[in-house]
């Protein structure tokens, strides 16, 4: 049985954020902006993981993911090597309705950088001028920067603690570049969900249109588990086959934080096993080298 | 009820059988025949864990049962079959102890009777038309047809002589199923019998579908089901797992760019359907196809293993009274809730579900508040489930199915407290591949529509199981499948 997609190249963002580029030819043809994939890091014990597509290469035949770890499964995912192979299904979700909207305003918050890049990438495509909000906590957690710097036609850097650009909240130049005259035709937002929330509210009385694209829990990813629900404008939505992306004005975002947090405390809890796993595993390793040294020179001066 | 284990009922089947070989055997002394029982783990102590309930009859309970079938000329229970199993003739062969004998008559019309014999619904197919059953005033009295097919199939497993089915030499032809389902694999199996190539598209990562991401372990074993996928890979069919037809490839790709001559569209029931009452979306609520999909397919039950988490629950609400209904509230119970009510809106007559299921989930301390039916489900300032608002109902005339409709008593609310509620109502048809194939004809509520030979309104692309029917059995769904196969063959020939 064939399902198996192999990591091309591997690289550690920062201290939690992986890249990994997966050879996927199918995924990397079909897939448009806005689409997510999910992943598993083995066929018995895994999680399902939807993550979104930060970019593909349909000449090489790759799709590029960038994720946390935030759990068990992101934790085992990221110990995954170049040539080892995972599992795939994709593209998922609905593509971004991409037209020529006039201004666009981008904004993405940390992890959240890496699949708004073909969104903003496709905006550019269709003639859009579009200005992207780069946020992040710190300095080291803005990813996908030089891509955006490549296409944006203006470019605004925020971190919480001002280790670069701005020391703002990415909510603080976007109600700037709302009350610009004429304002945004479109603002797209993608981030920690308390972030796209806040954004949505920083909108809402511009009237500016405002998308938003939803992480939310899922297992199939094909319409089949309705683990995904939301409300949206007092109706239930499937994010994975309705969206991911909706109105962000229109969603109940008090139900959706409760939702992602369903599991928080087991998550939470297997995260910290992982750290503890991992450093425990250091730790075995550096003691083995001690202990491998200490017998060479045992053995040397055995051997004398 | 007190529980009788195995060796007893295979103690009382070995002097019976005695008895019956020294009497010539009229149909009055065929009636008289003990209905043989299934033999199954004491119910205390399978509600904790998840191994097989009902653990197949003995060879002499087998003989025993296959005995009592009188063998009428106008065999009822063909006519009640979805496939048509000659079911007097391998009952022959089954009293005369010729198991593998009474296997190969079954697999002339069916190719998963180990799984069919664990999870059609015989009381209301084959054994429902028996005239056993019907000389003896019940249908519990009926010849136990499914329990014989699931042992002689398991004896072919266990005797290793389980083997693929002959496939004649290569066509040239190419084949594509979407779906690794029940009507997928029949229809995979059937096609690649005549020679043509295989390649069968599987949007999970397992094969089975409903018989592993629905039905649980302890109906039916995984290990089971890998084993027929396992068989069908034998005889050369490819599996393209993680394959998602109408997202990864378009129906239209897989016809005009990847040459497959035919299309087999198996997709099943993939939309739950909720209640539509206020509160279905708090944290705490699952459809039954999520609840399962955790515990089954992703194996969340095997804690630190399996890293797809469970929602810790105490107190567990199942909606509905399907055979979902009953895996779910059996699969909370053995994952750890301390009390699981099923609620229903009519009574126990009108269950969908498979008598058998019925039974054991009430041995297992299942309880069923029937005749009612939640109007909101209430949850705290964090958004998790803390209870229902129930509404109790009373049966009044019947309705266009002939099932008397159950009505509302007003005024008759009350609150009832829960941490989990699992909605098993049904599903929908999954739109992905009609949304991206827009010349495929759907009715309005999804379903695909399909002529008497299955085919769809698209030239050389068929289908069948539940993206056709709705939510049906296992065995209808394998027996479109066949149907499909057939039309298939005939039009590539």
């Amino acid at each position: 049985m064939h399902s198996e997609h192999k990591i091309l190249s591997k690289r550690q963002l920062s201290e939690e954020v992986y890249r990994m580029e997966i050879l996927a030819p199918l995924v990397a043809k079909e897939r448009k902006a806005g689409q997510f994939v999910i992943v598993q890091y083995d066929e018995e014990y895994s999680e399902r993981i939807p993550l979104t597509i930060a970019d593909a290469d349909e000449e090489k035949g790759t799709v590029t993911l960038i994720f946390q770890t935030v759990g068990a499964s992101t934790h085992k995912l990221a110990l995954k090597n170049v040539g080892d192979s995972i599992v795939l299904l994709g593209p998922l979700g609905n593509p971004t309705h991409i037209e020529n909207y006039g201004w666009a305003v981008c904004v993405g918050g940390g992890i959240g950088l890496a699949p708004l890049h073909p969104i903003v990438k496709a905006l550019k495509n269709a003639g859009n001028r579009v200005t992207v909000i780069s946020g992040a906590r710190t300095a080291e957690l803005l990813i996908m920067q030089e891509e955006m710097k490549a296409l944006a036609d203006e470019h605004i850097i925020v971190t919480d603690d001002g280790s670069a650009g701005r020391k703002a909240l990415v909510t603080e130049p976007l109600k700037e570049l709302c009350s610009r005259d004429p304002k945004p035709d479109l603002v797209v937002t993608i981030g920690p969900p308390i972030m796209m929330k806040f954004c949505a509210a920083t909108t809402q009385p511009f009237g500016v249109k405002t998308l938003a694209s939803l992480n939310t829990i899922m297992i199939d990813g094909t319409g089949m588990c309705g683990g995904c629900r939301v409300t949206v404008g007092g109706k239930t939505k499937f994010v994975c086959v309705d969206g991911p992306e909706f109105d962000a004005h229109e969603v109940d975002w008090a139900q959706m934080l409760s939702r992602l947090g369903a599991y928080k405390s087991i998550e939470q809890a297997a995260h910290d096993r992982c750290h503890l796993e991992m450093s425990l595993q250091k730790l075995a390793k550096a003691q083995g080298a001690a202990q491998d040294a200490a017998e060479t020179i045992t053995e040397r001066s055995n051997n004398r | 009820m007190s529980h009788m284990d195995r060796a007893r009922h295979e103690a009382l089947a070995r002097e019976e059988l005695v008895k019956i070989r020294s009497i010539p055997l009229s149909p009055k002394a065929r009636l008289q025949i003990p209905v043989q029982d299934m033999p199954s783990q004491d119910p205390m102590v399978r509600r904790a864990n998840m191994f097989e309930v009902a653990t197949g009859y003995t060879p002499e309970q087998a003989m025993l049962e296959s005995a009592r079938c009188l063998q009428c000329k106008n065999a009822p229970c063909v006519a009640g079959c979805p496939v048509r199993i000659d079911i007097p003739g391998f009952l022959a062969k089954a009293r005369d102890g010729d198991f593998a004998g009474a296997v190969a008559v079954i697999k002339r019309t069916n190719l998963l009777p180990s799984i069919c014999g664990r999870v059609c619904p015989q009381e209301k197919q084959c054994q429902l038309t028996c005239t056993v059953g019907k000389a003896l005033g019940g249908v519990d009295k009926a010849v136990q047809i499914g329990r014989v097919e699931r042992f002689v199939a398991d004896y072919e497993r266990g005797a290793g002589l389980l083997a693929a089915p002959p496939v004649t030499g290569s066509t040239g032809k190419k084949v594509a199923v979407v779906g690794a389902g029940p009507a997928g694999l029949t229809c995979a199996v059937d096609v690649r019998r005549q020679g043509h190539k295989v390649v069968i598209f599987e949007a999970f990562h397992k094969a089975g579908g409903v018989m592993v991401y629905g039905i649980p372990e302890f109906r039916l074993p995984k290990a089971l089901v890998a084993s027929e996928a396992e068989v069908v890979e034998s005889m050369g069919v490819d599996f393209e797992m993680s394959f998602l037809v109408g997202r990864t490839r378009r129906l239209n790709s897989l016809l005009k760019e990847d040459d497959f001559d035919a299309v087999f569209i198996g997709t099943g029931a993939g939309l739950p359907k909720f209640m539509n009452i206020p509160g279905e979306n708090l944290v705490g609520v699952f459809s039954a196809n999520e609840y399962l999909t955790r515990a089954n397919l992703m194996k969340a039950y095997e804690i630190g293993k399996a890293a797809t988490p469970l929602y810790p629950s105490r107190r567990v609400a199942v909606l509905g009274g399907g055979n979902v209904a009953m895996d779910s509230a059996r699969m909370a119970l053995r994952l750890g809730a301390e009390e699981v009510r099923v609620l229903y809106r009519r009574t126990r007559e009108e269950m969908p579900a498979r008598g058998e299921e019925v039974v054991h989930a009430m041995e297992e301390g299942i309880i069923f508040d029937f005749l009612s039916s939640p109007t909101q489900v209430l949850g705290d300032q964090n958004g998790r489930v803390v209870g229902l608002e129930v509404l109790s109902y009373e049966l009044g005339a019947p309705d266009e199915s002939g099932r008397r409709r159950p009505v509302a008593i007003k005024g008759s609310e009350k609150i009832v407290p829960f941490d989990t509620v699992i909605v098993a109502v049904g599903n929908e048809s999954n739109p992905l591949i009609s949304r991206t194939s827009p010349e495929l004809s759907v009715d309005r509520w999804g379903h695909i529509l399909v002529d008497e030979k299955q085919k769809t309104s698209i030239e050389r692309v068929y289908a069948g199981g539940d993206i056709v029917l709705g939510a049906a059995t296992v065995i209808l769904a394998m027996g479109e499948g066949r149907r499909a196969a057939a039309a298939i063959n005939e039009v590539l020939q």
